[in-house]
């Protein structure tokens, strides 16, 4: 680990000051500090933001929910509110990392953590993430965990978060405070493909600060879940996972919202497979129907074709799950 | 034959020399290390680990800390890079919370933060003022061990040993959250420590004694 300074930011004017001169936020700090000690990371300061009023979640006046950044992964997903509107969130976070991390990671942290690609963590091998201009190991190497959408010849990495996948699913939106002031950024904006860019990974500007993240109101009754399927049963990043709400009324399917997660660079909004499903009665025949587009435009590598298949079965089992068998 | 000597106010207990060395575990090993290889240790430091740092041109930045470790207050000097981990380790010479992978990835390192059970090794001792923390040396009662140490040694629930402190600090918090209702439960909300050993299922029971349910 390189050295680095350290300040401890007591209010938010002073966490951005400190931004504003190029140090680097720290929150749960389990992505960064694991990172930093790969020498991944070398960040000059450290500017600690624990301190700052970001820790309620709360309901907006449109009826929808407001979670802090610094909101921690096990408080967000024990939130009552949390657990009876969007049970998909606090099931993308309870199947996520260990008990521990999650006391320690926040939401804000969660959406910025940072690729597993070891090829990305691994400071000898090249990377155009960590390198730009160095290349992509990943592209002939050992990439069976790697993405299969939203890849690009330059980067292949999968963005690791669940609920981040959840947050797509939910269409919610990030809060940011910067030098120039609040602006909210949809989610789907948020998280950047790689593209010839895959340094760039949000919508950020410099010295920005995440300080919530919004869900939107929903039509009720909304059912939602979360899938994750893995190698081992227990702490362990997605090889696909699925985040699914429905708002069924009257028999039929006046809304689907789908994200997957483990196949993409960024968390994968599924429009074809939605359009598939609005409109139409639940029913076995139709989830097999619909989850057969889910994997629509996938390029997959040597050693992750299994993914395409695996991600439509991933789909039609939590449509199931979610919407029930008819 | 020597007579041990009784405990004495300190004013009157002049006692110049240091009390007769025995050899532990630790200081064997570090010893006929130190031996073998030739190396010339310094003091303990409170520092991050060196391998895979880089040579500082000038000395690194350092933070005044004070925090609470198993009710004891410390005020100490660390280099910015320390972990919790190491804090407790090198600094404050509490060996029993483990490093296994140091990367947040096994759960040897496990202790309670304020009542919450974290990673010690991905914790930065810094961000710690005012914290209090709890390590396995603090979990016991004078020589009465906790509820859960003792299941540990009930069910046998370990071979080497290694990942054991770090189990029993997570078993802890891991009931405290009330997610021990039952073998299922705790198998999923304990899979954040590892056991090469592979004493799952006695782990499980352990948790579960402990926990009331056996």
């Amino acid at each position: 680990m390189y050295p680095f300074s350290f300040t401890k930011a007591a209010g938010t004017r002073e966490a951005l000051e400190a931004g504003r001169r190029g140090g680097r936020y720290i929150a749960g700090g389990t992505t960064l500090v694991d990172l930093m000690r790969e020498t991944v990371e070398r960040p000059r300061t450290l500017v600690d933001i624990s301190a700052l009023p970001m820790r309620e979640v709360t309901d907006t006046a449109r009826g929808g929910l407001r979670i802090g950044a610094l909101v921690r992964m096990a408080e967000a997903a024990a939130h009552p509110k949390v657990r009876t509107l969007y049970p998909v969130i606090s099931q993308a976070l309870e199947l996520s990392a260990s008990a521990q991390l999650r006391n320690m990671a926040t939401i804000g942290g969660n959406i910025m953590q940072r690729t597993r690609c070891a090829y990305f963590r691994d400071v000898t091998a090249a990377c155009n993430k960590r390198e730009p201009g160095s290349g992509c190991a990943a592209l002939q190497g050992y990439n069976r965990t790697h993405a299969i959408l939203g890849t690009s010849d330059h980067c292949v990495a999968t963005h690791p978060s669940d609920v981040a996948v959840a947050f797509a699913a939910l269409e919610a939106s990030v809060h940011l405070l910067g030098p120039d002031g609040e602006r909210s950024v949809p989610f789907a904006d948020f998280l950047l493909q790689p593209g010839d860019t895959p340094n760039r990974e949000q919508a950020l500007r410099p010295g920005e600060l995440i300080t919530a993240v919004e869900i939107p109101p929903h039509p009720g009754p909304l059912k939602s879940g979360y899938m994750k399927v893995r190698d081992r049963q227990s702490y362990e990043f997605a090889l696909t996972s699925a985040a699914v709400a429905l708002h069924v009324r009257g028999g039929v399917i006046r809304q689907a919202k789908i994200a997957v997660g483990g196949v993409g660079t960024v968390p994968w909004r599924l429009p074809a497979v939605e359009r598939r499903l609005t409109g139409r009665r639940p029913s076995d025949a139709l989830w097999a129907e619909a989850a057969e587009g889910a994997a629509e435009g996938a390029r997959p590598l040597t050693h992750n074709r299994f993914k395409v298949e695996l991600l439509k079965r991933t789909v039609e089992r939590q449509l199931r799950i979610v919407g029930g068998t008819k | 034959m020597e007579e041990p000597i009784p405990a004495q106010p300190s004013e009157t207990a002049a006692v110049p020399t240091a009390p007769p060395v025995r050899p532990t575990r630790r200081t064997f090993i570090t010893a006929t290390t130190a031996a073998g290889a030739t190396v010339a240790t310094g003091g303990l430091v409170a520092g991050p680990s060196r391998v895979g740092a880089a040579a500082p041109a000038e000395s690194p930045p350092t933070s005044p800390v004070s925090l609470s470790v198993n009710g004891d207050r410390h005020t100490v000097t660390v280099d910015n890079r320390t972990s919790l981990l190491d804090l407790l380790r090198e600094h404050l010479g509490l060996t029993g919370s483990k490093k296994g992978c140091n990367a947040g990835a096994c759960g040897a390192c496990t202790v309670l933060v304020d009542g919450r059970r974290v990673n010690s090794c991905l914790t930065l001792a810094v961000r710690l003022e005012g914290a209090e923390v709890t390590t396995i040396e603090g979990l016991a009662d004078g020589d009465r061990l906790h509820p859960l140490q003792q299941a540990f040694i009930d069910q046998d629930a370990f071979q080497c040993g290694y990942c054991t402190p770090g189990q029993i600090m997570s078993g802890v918090g891991c009931m405290q959250e009330g997610h021990s209702g039952s073998a299922e439960e705790i198998r999923e909300w304990m899979s954040g420590n590892i056991c090469r050993c592979g004493c799952y299922v006695k782990i499980v029971r352990a948790v579960e004694q402990a926990a009331g349910r056996k």
